[in-house]
């Protein structure tokens, strides 16, 4: 009787080890490499493998986002929730997750414009556009239809009675949909953190953009004069802004005669180094028109002449106290 | 030469008198699940097949030489899962090196191959009928045939279906259904093929 146990265990342990070292050995020559984060961007997914989003499941859209083929709001029926956790997942790992915004490059609103024509066809931009390019004097600028309202899927953006889209930084993610949607080509998207943003984008020369619109863009290229770090360029009679070299200065919003330029920050008043300043020259090599000046490891010194009050040193100084900045509303109060 | 006239009965029988799926009705969820493509249902059965004929041999020489020659017979189940299993974690890991896009568009199916009817009935079948080492590997493969036969068969009529008026109540699993039926039905038909 005691032989049937002994027999028994022996056989299935036998099989067991003999199976477990083939699959052992064939687990090793077929490895396959996988991304983690896959996995991890399948299991904050919804699951249901509707397809809704364009791939033939849950896991193909999740490798498309971490090849970056798909948005990570490509999800329709995870919607923000399951696109804000991609979008972590993709952040922890230290990848370039840069979030951006929506923006609106056109502040040529009812008020700011004329009307030349009636519209009376289907209210779409779309179908606007087809015909007569908009209502407005300008042919650059926002028609008003809303086209970008509708497309959005968060609900970010509202229509403001002077006939401009009104983005909601809150909920904006930068799915880039209104870009899409938007047939003037007047949406950009722009890295969150950038506080310069050209509210134009007609490139008329700037006698005709003078009679149609009051903020429209002249051409003067005063901003891309005053730029310390060259971020605005002058295409076809239109500034130009490369958010990439952008320092959110805001001294180009200052020279803008026409208030095309907008500008959420603070200006800069004065910048001193005080005697705190260890000379590490971290300054002097960031300054955009070296106004700064000092030997290595001793107390620099900034030329208040040549100083556009960028800000850029005090970003890079790593001395608490060494740099001093004063804003311009600070002045004023 | 007898030999090769049962082999050759038994192949036959397999595939079409006592298939597995519209005869037998073994391994219906993949049946009903992975027949909506002909390309994927074929994949399917091919790895089936695969598993399938692997199945026969292996379990065969564990249950001649260690289950029957030790006196264990009750051990069968136990043992012809765990063959069944690791194989199709084989397979699985050879397909995922080999070729990805198959191995995602079997997905979930693949490794429901384990727990796939068909092969643990096909496992249990072969000591029950008594049949011998070569018969039993050719039992395996014909029941692969047979499977990846009627899962194809069935794929062809669904994609079919795509494109036909079904009644809004028999849109969906009823048709599917309905038509599975009609297919056992039909290969009833060849239940007179050999007569002995």
């Amino acid at each position: 009787m005691d032989s049937i146990y002994i027999y028994s265990i022996l056989s299935m342990g036998g099989i067991g080890a003999i199976l477990a070292l083939g699959l052992g050995l064939a687990s090793k020559k077929f490895h396959v490499d996988v991304d983690e984060r896959i996995q991890q961007v399948e299991e904050v997914l919804p699951g249901a493998n509707c397809g809704a989003c364009g791939y033939a499941g849950c896991s193909s859209f999740a490798e498309a986002v971490i090849n970056g083929e798909a948005e990570i709001t490509g999800c329709p029926v995870g919607g923000e929730v399951v696109a804000e956790k991609i979008a972590e997942i993709l952040g922890v790992e230290g990848e370039t997750n840069e979030t951006v915004k929506a923006q609106l490059l056109c502040g040529g609103g009812i008020k700011e414009t004329k009307k030349i024509s009636e519209y009376s066809g289907i209210q779409t931009c779309k179908a606007a556009d087809s015909i007569n390019a908009g209502t407005k004097s300008c042919q650059y600028a926002c028609m008003g239809f809303g086209d970008c309202m509708e497309v959005c899927p968060f609900d970010a953006i509202k229509m403001s009675e002077n006939g401009l889209p009104i983005i909601d930084k809150q909920k904006c993610t930068g799915c880039g949909k209104c870009v899409v949607a938007c047939p003037k080509n007047i949406i950009t998207l722009a890295p969150e953190d950038k506080l310069n943003h050209i509210r134009c984008s007609s490139h008329d020369p700037g006698k005709v953009v003078t009679k149609i619109c009051e903020v429209g863009c002249i051409g003067c290229s005063l901003c891309a004069k005053a730029c310390p770090v060259d971020a605005i360029t002058m295409e076809d009679n239109l500034a130009v802004i490369d958010y990439d070299k952008c320092i959110n200065c805001g001294i180009c919003s200052e020279k803008c005669p026409t208030g095309t330029i907008e500008f959420n920050g603070r200006l800069i008043g004065k910048v001193v180094i005080t005697d705190k300043c260890v000379g590490c020259t971290r300054c002097a090599k960031a300054c955009p028109v070296d106004a700064i000046d000092g030997e290595l490891k001793e107390v620099h010194e900034i030329d208040q002449d040549k100083c556009v009050q960028c800000g850029l040193c005090a970003e890079v100084c790593k001395v608490d106290g060494a740099i001093t900045v004063t804003y311009k509303d600070e002045n004023e109060n | 030469m007898e030999e090769l006239r049962v082999v050759v009965l038994v192949f036959i029988s397999t595939v079409l008198i006592n298939n597995f799926i519209l005869v037998k009705f073994l391994g219906i969820c993949p049946f009903l699940g992975v027949s909506k493509q002909v390309e994927t249902a074929f994949s399917m059965g091919m790895a089936t097949t695969f598993v399938m004929t692997l199945t026969a041999a292996a379990t065969w020489l564990i249950n001649t030489y260690i289950l029957e020659a030790l006196n264990l017979p009750f051990l069968r189940y136990v043992s012809f899962i765990i063959v069944i299993a690791s194989l199709v974690q084989f397979v699985e890991m050879f397909i995922k090196k080999s070729s990805p896009v198959l191995y995602k568009a079997l997905g979930i199916f693949l490794p429901l191959i384990t727990t796939n009817c068909a092969i643990l009935g096909l496992a249990l079948l072969i000591p029950l009928n008594g049949y011998n080492f070569i018969t039993s590997v050719v039992f395996g493969l014909g029941a692969g045939i047979g499977f990846t036969l009627a899962i194809v068969l069935m794929a062809g009529l669904r994609e079919r279906l795509e494109f036909s008026d079904v009644p809004k109540t028999l849109q969906g699993v009823p048709i599917t259904l309905i038509i599975a039926g009609l297919m056992a039905m039909a290969f009833m038909g060849f239940s007179g093929l050999i007569s002995i």
